[in-house]
């Protein structure tokens, strides 16, 4: 298969980017997207060019390093995949493709097409976690958990962090992202103690960060590769809007 | 010359080792802690944990990773499970038995004293876990549920669907993230440790890399843990990520630390066959699903060569042309044998001409059965995630056709040399997880790495860690502007500049894929003397060619090229190592197979009168033969046995 690609290059954060094309041929099908990178990057390498740089590690889609942009779509028309999961089969001969890194202003570009997420991490910092410490605590089986309760966590609990939600929502929000750790805490007892403080924590953060607000359009449920539901920002909100009235939080807690 | 290798293994009966050390162990005060630095080198399941508790207990921690994230360390790919001796079951398990399934699982080539620990360790592990919020999968009363996995006769494996690996990151990663709140731990991303620093023979800090800027860091501190992961990659295809890499734990080895048992790399057998020249990596398909598949060949060539045709589909093969090898060798065992025996039966099967697909290297994992046992409601509620992602990449669909899997190398069992406080041969370097060497003597069993991984940082170093630094709390602040530390640095430069210089014409990958091609050929599943004599010589001429030819763009900032060549470099020094350590090892072991010492019956035969023992090999410096030291292992509790899964 051929291909030509539309591909951002940006030197630094500040420099200045634009898309550069560039033809890729005897590409098999059964190549993965980035494999199909890797071909363009040794050429690239072999002329004595700068290879075109992006964030992957796992290459199996559970480590939420990749992150392309691809004909307008975060990982591209892969389904509930990664784009590390996409496969050149999904594509047709001859054809055109774009692809940039995510855009968000949270998510600044640091070359061609890797972007900073570490706003991600900073959100978990704030409050992404039940603050108990090593030792000390009870047997796993001495608080009982509903097996459905323990399966909708896990749902919520898959989010891999990549930052899909945010590069396809029209308003960059982290909603999804965030409502995926505090539902998951929430729904478990373990994690329900500091459920509303969690909340409000990691809300703030998020709006400090400059994310942008939810408007609903499920934009990020639609392109996640995990598939985490939207309904998870239904809890998130509870707890944030319960936690606001019974339980206010301020940063300086 | 064997006191270089003091285990330190507390006195006492095996099982109040550990209860007699942290009994005895030093302590420090708060107000101590404070004034006392720990750099911890990778944030995976060990690193992460190890960071979190440190920094709970108060000293002053630097963590490092490769990527941008801590979350995205390798560990989050693990899929199948974690081990713990709860008994939940009623099944008859109990420390005890994974004890003995752990040692007898690694072919008796463990410390026995540290395998007893992280047995007795591993109920603490999942209490630890739940309590951080880790989804477990739970039954109708809302228990834990378990499953079962290879090597053992119980069901002991705790899981969060295929994604357990992922969890219990997770779950240290928000441990880590709320201490990186509290300002103990401080974060450092996109960094690759690229030297160790020793300071009046002491660990002292670290030479990295920034992976973003280029910048070659110093980082200071009175004790360094490395937690950076195995070394599969050296075979260019395994399931280990992109950037995994053996470097931290090579350079630690030429600063003095002793690496053992290199050899001991571990073969996966289920994983998606390799498909094509481009591959960048393999991908594994759980363990767990040994529970419900069965793996099979057709029994008739004939067949064989019709499935590779196209003519014929497995589903085709009536039940009484299937041969079901596991099944039909290991009766007792059947699927759930060990990894190093599935895999070397599955080569023999491919060997004799069986292989299912065009290369013939791929068998079938089949739920035909489970699924007309349970439904496949019930399948895909177990492993639902794991067969979506099977179709991604081969697009086929598991529910209507077996699998095809075959072998892969996926962790590496040898690492650093560590004594029973996971201390290194350099003092104040202690080495965790996958990085060291030694729990899992020369196999590792399903679900035991995330064991080990959490056991050694939420529950064993912060004990051995405080042991040590309890007589540096009068050493001031390590100065980053000592004379170690510039030479350090200068190494560093200067090795980038040696490699930017080649200005060669061969990529870094097409070198990697070149080693890789010479690891599987002749140090894979099955060594032989001639072969690894011939690979021994292979590396040697390409490490020469690499160092002449290999092309590296010279860019500021971002150098993806320069990164991998590095790792590369090194990779070859290890390789060399891992061939001279399958030479010496006249014997086989777990996942070390020497075609000359096999059973009638083509099982692994060990020497014990010759070969019980860690080989422990001292760094004497570039293109030196490296020094040979043992271990000897002392078997008290258990009886040392030929394995038997029959």
């Amino acid at each position: 298969m051929n291909f030509t690609l539309k591909i951002w290059r940006q030197a630094n954060r500040t420099a200045k980017g634009h898309f550069v094309d560039y033809q890729v041929s005897d590409i098999e099908p059964d190549m993965s997207f980035l494999e199909m990178l890797d071909v363009l990057n040794e050429h690239l390498v072999l002329k004595g060019e700068d290879p075109v740089f992006f964030d992957h590690d796992c290459r199996e889609g559970i480590c939420g390093a990749c992150s392309l942009f691809i004909n307008g779509r975060p990982h591209g028309k892969g389904e509930g995949t990664t784009t590390c999961q996409l496969y050149m089969r999904r594509f047709k001969d001859g054809e055109t493709i774009v692809v940039e890194p995510f855009r968000a202003k949270a998510f600044p570009v640091i070359k061609d097409l890797t972007v900073d997420r570490s706003a991600f991490d900073q959100i978990i910092q704030a409050g992404g976690y039940v603050s108990c410490h090593t030792g000390g605590v009870p047997d796993g089986n001495a608080i009982l958990v509903p097996k459905e309760d323990a399966d909708m966590a896990m749902d919520a609990a898959s989010c891999i962090g990549c930052g899909a939600c945010v590069a396809a929502c029209k308003n960059a929000s982290a909603m999804l992202f965030v409502a995926a750790k505090v539902s998951q805490l929430a729904l478990l007892p373990q994690g329900k103690v500091e459920a509303q403080r969690r909340a409000q924590a990691m809300v703030a953060k998020m709006d400090e960060l400059g994310f942008g607000n939810c408007t609903n359009t499920y934009a990020c449920q639609a392109v996640c590769p995990k598939r985490i539901s939207v309904s998870h920002i239904a809890r998130l909100n509870r707890q944030f809007l319960t936690g606001k009235i019974v339980r206010p939080w301020k940063k300086e807690d | 010359m064997e006191e270089k290798l003091q285990s330190k293994i507390p006195s006492g009966p095996i099982s109040e080792k550990w209860t007699n050390y942290k009994d005895t162990q030093r302590l420090i005060n708060p107000a101590n802690k404070r004034r006392l630095d720990v750099i911890v080198v990778g944030t995976g399941l060990a690193g992460a944990s190890a960071a979190a508790t440190l920094g709970e207990l108060g000293f002053n921690v630097k963590v490092f990773c490769i990527q941008d994230s801590p979350r995205r360390a390798h560990s989050i790919a693990a899929q199948g499970g974690i081990n713990a001796a709860k008994n939940y079951q009623n099944d008859g398990d109990s420390v005890r038995r994974l004890f003995e399934d752990t040692v007898k699982g690694g072919d008796y080539r463990a410390r026995e004293a540290n395998v007893y620990r992280l047995a007795e360790i591993s109920n603490n592990i999942i209490d630890q876990c739940v309590a951080q919020g880790v989804p477990f999968a739970r039954d109708y009363a809302g228990m834990l549920a378990n499953r079962s996995f290879g090597g053992a006769q119980v069901s002991r494996t705790f899981y969060a669907k295929g994604q357990t690996g992922q969890q219990l990151l997770l779950g240290a990663y928000g441990a880590l993230s709320k201490e990186i709140h509290k300002g103990t731990v401080k974060l450092f991303t996109r960094r690759e440790m690229l030297d160790l620093v020793l300071v009046e023979g002491r660990a002292r800090g670290i030479i990295a890399r920034n992976l973003e800027t280029g910048d070659i860091e110093r980082h200071a501190a009175h004790a360094v843990v490395l937690a950076t992961g195995g070394y599969g990659n050296v075979f260019f295809l395994s399931t280990n990520a992109m950037a995994s890499n053996g470097s931290a734990a090579w350079r630690c080895y030429k600063k003095g630390a002793f690496f053992a048992n290199p050899c001991f790399t571990q073969i996966h057998p289920t994983c998606i066959p390799v498909h094509g020249d481009f591959q960048s990596k393999l991908t594994l398909m759980s363990e767990s699903l040994r529970n419900d598949g069965r793996i099979w060949v057709p029994k008739r060539k004939e067949d064989v060569e019709r499935i590779r045709k196209g003519e014929l589909r497995p589903i085709d093969i009536p039940e009484a042309d299937r041969d079901y090898y596991l099944e039909r060798r290991y009766p007792a065992f059947g699927n759930l044998v060990p990894r190093d025996v599935a895999s070397r039966a599955a080569k023999e099967r491919c060997d004799a001409g069986f292989g299912v697909n065009g290369a013939g290297l791929a068998v079938y994992l089949d739920f035909a059965e489970a699924i007309n046992r349970l439904g496949a409601k019930v399948v895909e509620a177990r492993y639902g995630n794991l067969f979506e992602m099977y179709q991604n990449i081969v697009a086929e669909n598991p529910y209507e056709t077996p699998m095809m899997i075959y072998p892969a190398v996926h962790y590496t069992m040898g690492g650093l040399w560590v004594d029973y406080e996971l201390q290194s041969t350099v003092p104040g370097l202690f080495v965790a997880g996958e990085a060291n060497f030694s729990d899992h003597g020369a196999n590792r069993l399903g679900a035991s790495a995330l064991m080990q991984g959490l056991a050694d940082g939420y529950f064993i170093l912060p004990y051995t860690l405080q042991n040590y630094l309890s007589d540096q709390i009068r050493e001031p602040r390590i100065s980053i502007e000592s004379a170690e530390f510039e030479a350090a640095e200068c190494k560093v430069r200067d090795e980038i500049e040696a490699l930017l210089s080649v200005k060669g014409k061969e990529t870094v990958d097409s070198f990697h894929r070149r080693l890789g091609h010479v690891m599987w050929e002749y140090v894979g599943m099955a060594r032989e003397k001639s072969g690894l004599l011939k690979a021994i010589d292979l590396i040697a001429d390409l490490r020469k060619e690499f160092h002449q030819n290999v092309l590296i763009p010279n860019a500021f900032g971002v150098n993806v090229e320069l990164e991998k060549a590095l790792r590369v470099s090194d990779f070859m020094e290890l390789g060399e190592l891992i061939a001279r350590d399958a030479l010496q090892r006249e014997e086989s072991c777990g996942g070390h197979f020497r075609v000359e010492h096999q059973t009638a019956d083509g099982e692994a035969l060990r020497d014990d009168e010759h070969f019980n023992f860690v080989a422990a090999y001292e760094w004497q410096g570039e293109n030196e033969t490296p020094c040979l030291y043992k271990e000897t292992l002392d078997f008290e509790s258990v009886e040392l046995k030929q394995r038997n899964y029959k």
